[in-house]
């Protein structure tokens, strides 16, 4: 398995590590998935997410490539700001979902999930053959870190200079942190306020205690899978993957009309079926896999489910009959046989 | 990580009690609540159910995923531990004390005596680990 470079921190705080993509991950710590997720929504929290993947594009035509290589439109972005994204395949699907920043007018970040880079940057150098542009895999050449909650402003403004309140959703700043070169990024995956942190592999260890000595939890990937449900965000694998079309989900807001590879097989599909999210109405936790009925009748599979920390309340994410899709609809989820009663509801879970 | 000398166990993770006056008690090892870690749903068998050993009778669900509990030995359920309906975690705290999980009345008290004793156990977990 590989290892981030923060693997020995992990083992130090008693991570219960697994395999993750590959990566050898703490899905939790002492403290428990419940706890670290508490932290997040009430505190700060602080993950080790080094396994993503960065891939950088650069060259005249970067802007013109990315435009028709992703969903989103990059060439809207702003110098430093990042985006939601997506990678097509040519079925009406996804190879992935993305984040996007602008580094410069003609160069481009891009983080990928830690399962597809390689299918990523396969993709990217397939398409980049007709434009003027490079694509360079940056993986092994950044750590990452995500502190994350809503006093993380306050946390991380103490232990670096510079003024965090000018730093916008989805904006960028570069500085120093414990005399480490740092790329903040004001983004995350958990519905709070927060911030990614991008820095070389060997300051990773230093950045990461300077943050939790200032009062940062260490969360595992069970807290973050837990608290991206609650937010209502899909993982790749679970909510998207290739045959699902974005379009007939609540993310269609990533897709730009405008020219784009494997347009014609997302853009025409009718959806047949639609993402929604589920609120249990009797007792019972919905895992992915689960089908879903509606009078009897499958209509549907589970993608990601779980017992809410903050609300208690059972949630999951499903695919389903378009017919069954509306908000409110009375269905239910088959858990060890039984029809479970659930109710079709918009993300997010909480707030 | 405790397995207290006094208990029987089984290679799924299961300890048991007794049997005092023909009745076991049931609940997860500390082992088992330490890799399902924090417990929050519990489903329970109905008192007077009869189950046959190595039945699915209980399921300890964690944030991550869903457990079976299995009858360590064949009888009809006694009793079962309502209060983990509402404190789940009882399972975390207190593996062989409030998070037991149901009692027995045992058909036949000699397979009791045939389940793997605490040094046995040990080398189940051991292997696992």
């Amino acid at each position: 398995m590989k290892r981030t470079p923060l693997y020995d921190t992990h083992i130090a705080l008693g991570g219960r590590m697994v395999d993750f993509a590959g990566w050898a991950m703490p899905v939790h710590y002492p403290s428990g998935i419940q706890q670290e997720h508490i932290a997040v929504r009430s505190d700060v929290g602080i993950f080790d997410v080094s396994h993503m993947g960065e891939i950088r594009v650069l060259g005249e035509d970067a802007t013109a490539f990315l435009r028709f290589a992703t969903l989103n439109d990059p060439g809207r972005l702003k110098l430093g700001r990042g985006q939601y994204n997506m990678l097509p395949n040519d079925r009406g699907g996804l190879i992935d979902d993305l984040y996007v920043y602008r580094e410069k007018d003609d160069e481009y970040l891009v983080v990928a999930n830690a399962a597809n880079v390689d299918a990523v940057l396969a993709q990217l150098r397939a398409v980049a053959e007709a434009y003027r542009c490079h694509v360079v895999d940056e993986s092994a050449t950044w750590a990452l870190l995500a502190l994350q909650g809503p006093g993380s402003a306050l946390l991380l403004g103490r232990v670096i200079q510079d003024d965090l309140t000018q730093l916008r959703k989805n904006a960028t700043l570069t500085t120093t942190l414990s005399g480490c070169p740092v790329r903040v990024s004001r983004t995350g995956y958990t519905g709070e306020d927060g911030f990614e942190l991008f820095c070389h592999p060997n300051d990773a260890a230093i950045v990461w205690d300077v943050l939790t000595d200032a009062g940062a939890l260490p969360c595992g990937l069970g807290a973050r899978d837990t608290l991206r449900l609650e937010a209502g965000f899909p993982l790749y694998g679970h909510e998207l993957d290739a045959t699902t079309n974005p379009l007939c989900t609540e993310f269609d807001w990533v897709v730009k009309d405008k020219p784009f590879f494997g347009r014609d097989a997302m853009w025409g599909a009718a959806c047949e079926r639609r993402l929604v999210g589920l609120r249990m109405t009797d007792r019972g936790i919905p895992r992915q896999g689960y089908q879903v009925f509606r009078e009897g009748v499958p209509i549907g599979n589970v993608t990601s489910g779980t017992l809410s920390p903050l609300t208690r309340e059972s949630i999951a994410f499903a695919w389903i009959d378009a017919s069954a899709a509306d908000e409110g609809t009375e269905i239910a989820v088959e858990i060890r046989g039984q029809q479970v009663g659930a109710t079709v509801v918009k993300p997010p879970f909480f707030g | 990580m405790q397995i207290p000398e006094n208990l029987r166990f089984t290679a799924s993770h299961e300890w048991v009690a007794g049997p005092e006056d023909g009745v076991v008690t049931v609940g997860v090892t500390d082992y088992a609540q330490d890799q399902l870690g924090d417990v929050v749903f519990v489903e329970l068998p109905e008192v007077g159910s009869e189950v046959a050993a190595g039945d699915a009778v209980a399921v300890v669900e964690s944030v991550k995923t869903a457990s079976d509990i299995y009858a360590p030995v064949a009888g009809s359920i006694e009793a079962v531990n309502d209060e983990l309906v509402d404190t789940p975690e009882r399972i975390n705290e207190g593996p062989y004390e409030a998070g037991w999980l149901f009692r027995i009345r045992v058909a036949d008290a000699a397979a009791v005596a045939a389940l793997l004793d605490a040094a046995g156990y040990r080398r189940v977990v051991e292997d696992e680990a």
